[in-house]
């Protein structure tokens, strides 16, 4: 019921302006849906249930395609993410060298489990299956930025800085 | 005077700081007002020299690291500049030992070039496969990768060849040449490094692709969770287009290659290749069912080459030196060279790139040193994380196709992922389970159901709930996984799973506290 309520929930106009941009930029294109999806992220954060009828519509796909789509990929958030978004590698590489200790201590510092937000807005942690960087594990990326055999003192000084 | 320094822009690099190290060169250099001129490269792979920064002088360039910002005050009151001696001071490049034992054949200019000069790449031999290609018959293209012996090497290693050649055979129509470049193996890298340190090479061997089937489009489908492969393809692609190696007029050729990034969002299934090509088109990344292969009904109902990164960056040289100069590296039915990723629990991780046939130990010891821990090393995965563990006693099997095939193992994509004695093998295997459930794309039950069992039966394990007959279910349920599903995914999630059990029983049969 909640989910159907978002969907008809006016979007307000800057919003609505943003999905159009993203529709604009991919829209013609042999099938552009994922990429339609990505535009949306970056421009807003995350893709608002209320987007997913212009962008079926746009595209003549039906809602459940989009919708679909939208849940079958880990990248895509429904709901906006804190203002930094850090994500932790799982994998094997990081677990050979105990990223679980790594995580324990992040979601103890921040008060937070992984897939949150912290209640301030200001950091969602996710959790992630490789970063490429194995050969310096623990790896941990913060707002797109790669970091290499983490610790956590290292991780403690780098989220010091942000705000 | 203008000095050459070069600051690595490849992302684990980057992670040790490479970034603030360039920009501490320039400022210093400002402030002392020498005319340096950075160049922002790929790396060599030897990352525990991270960031390594290197110079050009006439004898070649010098290399130093690990550098950080600090040093780079006494860095130039060294000389460094003009090579001399530091405690930072490695010497000649080419000289470093890891380095030096490699056969570098795919990565023969990472590290070395601008990695978005289309200058830089052809003073180094680049484009000579494409100009090659160019005056052969697309036939004659097909023939030279199938004599090469390439095989896949993304981890089906199915011969590349091949496969070209079932996609030339269709009648012609619009056809697609495809780059997996969804690199979710944990412990692999090689495709990152690639893309990051000479893209343009990935792009001459899609285009040669391209010519030699004639697909005059190409996809890029690349890993969300590499931002800066993306923007290195993307600054690539545009160079490549402006000097004229694509477009609808390829060298004045007349042929049409046009190229495109599209990026995944965080599914590993999508490094299938199916499932790739559903999630190009926008889809949900669910596998499709086999046949028709992707070389008849591919993307978009069409004809389709799906490569792995490596494989097509494999083919420029293949076509400018000849299949028989590739195929005497190697043994029996695996040729060429593999570049190996060497990860995890280990002192010198990095890239080698090697012609098949070194065993682990030498690639673990002789080029690792051991475990980042100081304590013994108690198994690899290769392979990914549908890999086998290897046990300590199978270190001296050989690294290729065959040799690991025989002791139940894959090569995969080349990781190897080293883990000391203090691992938890239980641990790994239900892990494994559990990576699957995350992952599984849902099409067929034995992987979707099978996995979510599979991590319940390891927890009963674990809290020793009635063990034997758990134990049982265990390799009675990776039996019908391995047989059952539509894909790799719960295809292989058993050899892990086995494997540990194999290898290391007593993990399994702890005394819960």
């Amino acid at each position: 019921m909640s989910a159907d309520r978002a969907l008809r929930d006016p979007l307000d106009e800057s919003t609505r302006g943003q999905i159009e941009a993203a529709l604009a930029a991919h829209q013609g294109r042999p099938g552009p849906l994922l990429q339609v999806l990505h535009e949306v992220q970056n421009r807003l954060g995350y893709v608002p249930p209320a987007a997913i009828p212009i962008i079926a519509e746009a595209l003549n796909l039906s809602r459940a395609d989009v919708h679909g789509v939208v849940t079958f990929y880990h990248h895509f958030r429904q709901a906006p993410g804190g203002r930094h978004v850090i994500q932790l590698c799982q994998a094997e590489a990081c677990r050979s060298m105990h990223c679980e200790q790594l995580t324990e201590h992040v979601q103890r510092k921040l008060g937070v489990e992984l897939h949150g937000t912290t209640s301030d807005g200001r950091y969602t942690l996710e959790p992630v299956y490789c970063l490429g960087n194995c050969a310096c594990s623990p790896a941990v990326m913060i707002d797109g930025e790669l970091h290499g055999r983490v610790t956590p003192d290292s991780f403690d000084a780098l989220i010091a800085p942000l705000s | 005077m203008n000095i050459k320094v070069y600051v690595p822009r490849d992302a684990t690099a980057l992670s040790l700081g490479a970034g603030r190290v360039a920009a501490a060169i320039e400022r210093e250099a400002q402030s002392r007002g020498l005319q340096v001129q950075l160049v922002r490269n790929g790396s060599r792979g030897l990352f525990w020299l991270e960031p390594l920064v290197e110079v050009a002088t006439a004898e070649g360039r010098h290399a130093y690291g690990p550098v950080t910002v600090q040093d780079i005050p006494s860095l130039f009151d060294a000389g460094f500049i003009e090579g001399k001696a530091h405690p930072l001071h490695l010497g000649l490049t080419e000289e470093i030992k890891e380095l030096k034992s490699q056969q570098r054949l795919t990565f023969a200019r990472v590290g070395i070039i601008d990695p978005v000069s289309v200058d830089d790449y052809v003073a180094h031999d680049g484009y000579a496969g494409l100009k090659r290609a160019l005056t052969m018959s697309p036939g004659e293209i097909v023939d030279a990768v199938t004599q090469s012996g390439l095989r896949g090497r993304g981890g089906a290693a199915f011969p590349t060849g091949i496969k070209w050649k079932t996609v030339l055979d269709q009648p012609p129509q619009q056809k697609y040449v495809t780059c997996n470049a969804d690199e979710g193996d944990s412990g692999t890298f090689a495709d990152r490094m690639l893309m990051e340190g000479d893209p343009l090479m990935l792009i001459e061997g899609m285009t040669i692709a391209g010519i030699a089937v004639g697909a005059t489009q190409g996809y890029i489908y690349l890993r969300a969770e590499y931002p800066h492969a993306h923007r290195a393809l993307n600054e690539a692609i545009a160079v490549a287009r402006a000097s004229g190696y694509l477009g609808s007029n390829v060298l004045g050729s007349g042929k049409q290659f046009e190229l495109e990034v599209r990026l995944g969002a965080g599914a590993y299934i999508c490094g299938e290749e199916t499932s790739m090509l559903e999630s190009l088109e926008g889809k949900r990344g669910e596998v499709r069912v086999r046949p028709p292969l992707p070389a008849i009904k591919g993307l978009f109902g069409r004809p389709t080459i799906v490569n792995n990164v490596i494989s097509l960056a494999s083919v420029p040289v293949i076509l400018a030196k000849g299949a028989d100069f590739y195929k005497d590296f190697g043994t029996g039915k695996s040729r060429g060279t593999i570049p190996l990723q060497l990860a995890g629990n280990i002192k010198h991780g990095g890239l080698i790139e090697r012609a098949f046939g070194l065993t682990l130990r030498e690639l673990i010891y002789d080029y690792g040193v051991g475990s980042a821990s100081g304590r013994p090393i108690r198994a690899v995965q290769v392979g990914g994380p549908l890999g086998a563990y290897i046990p300590a006693s199978q270190f001296d099997t050989a690294i290729d196709y065959e040799a690991l095939s025989a002791i139940g193992a894959l090569l995969g994509h080349g990781g190897v992922v080293a883990f000391d004695d203090t691992v938890d093998m239980a641990g790994m295997a239900r892990y494994a389970m559990e990576f699957c459930a995350k992952e599984s794309c849902g099409k067929c039950t034995p992987c979707r159901i099978g996995s979510t069992r599979g991590v319940e039966l390891m927890d009963r394990v674990l809290a020793n709930v009635d063990r034997d007959r758990n134990l049982q279910l265990v390799e009675e349920l990776c039996d019908t996984m391995l047989h059952g599903s539509l894909c790799g995914l719960g295809g292989m999630t058993p050899f892990p799973v086995q494997s540990a059990l194999k290898y290391f029983p007593e993990d399994f049969r702890k005394t819960v506290q």
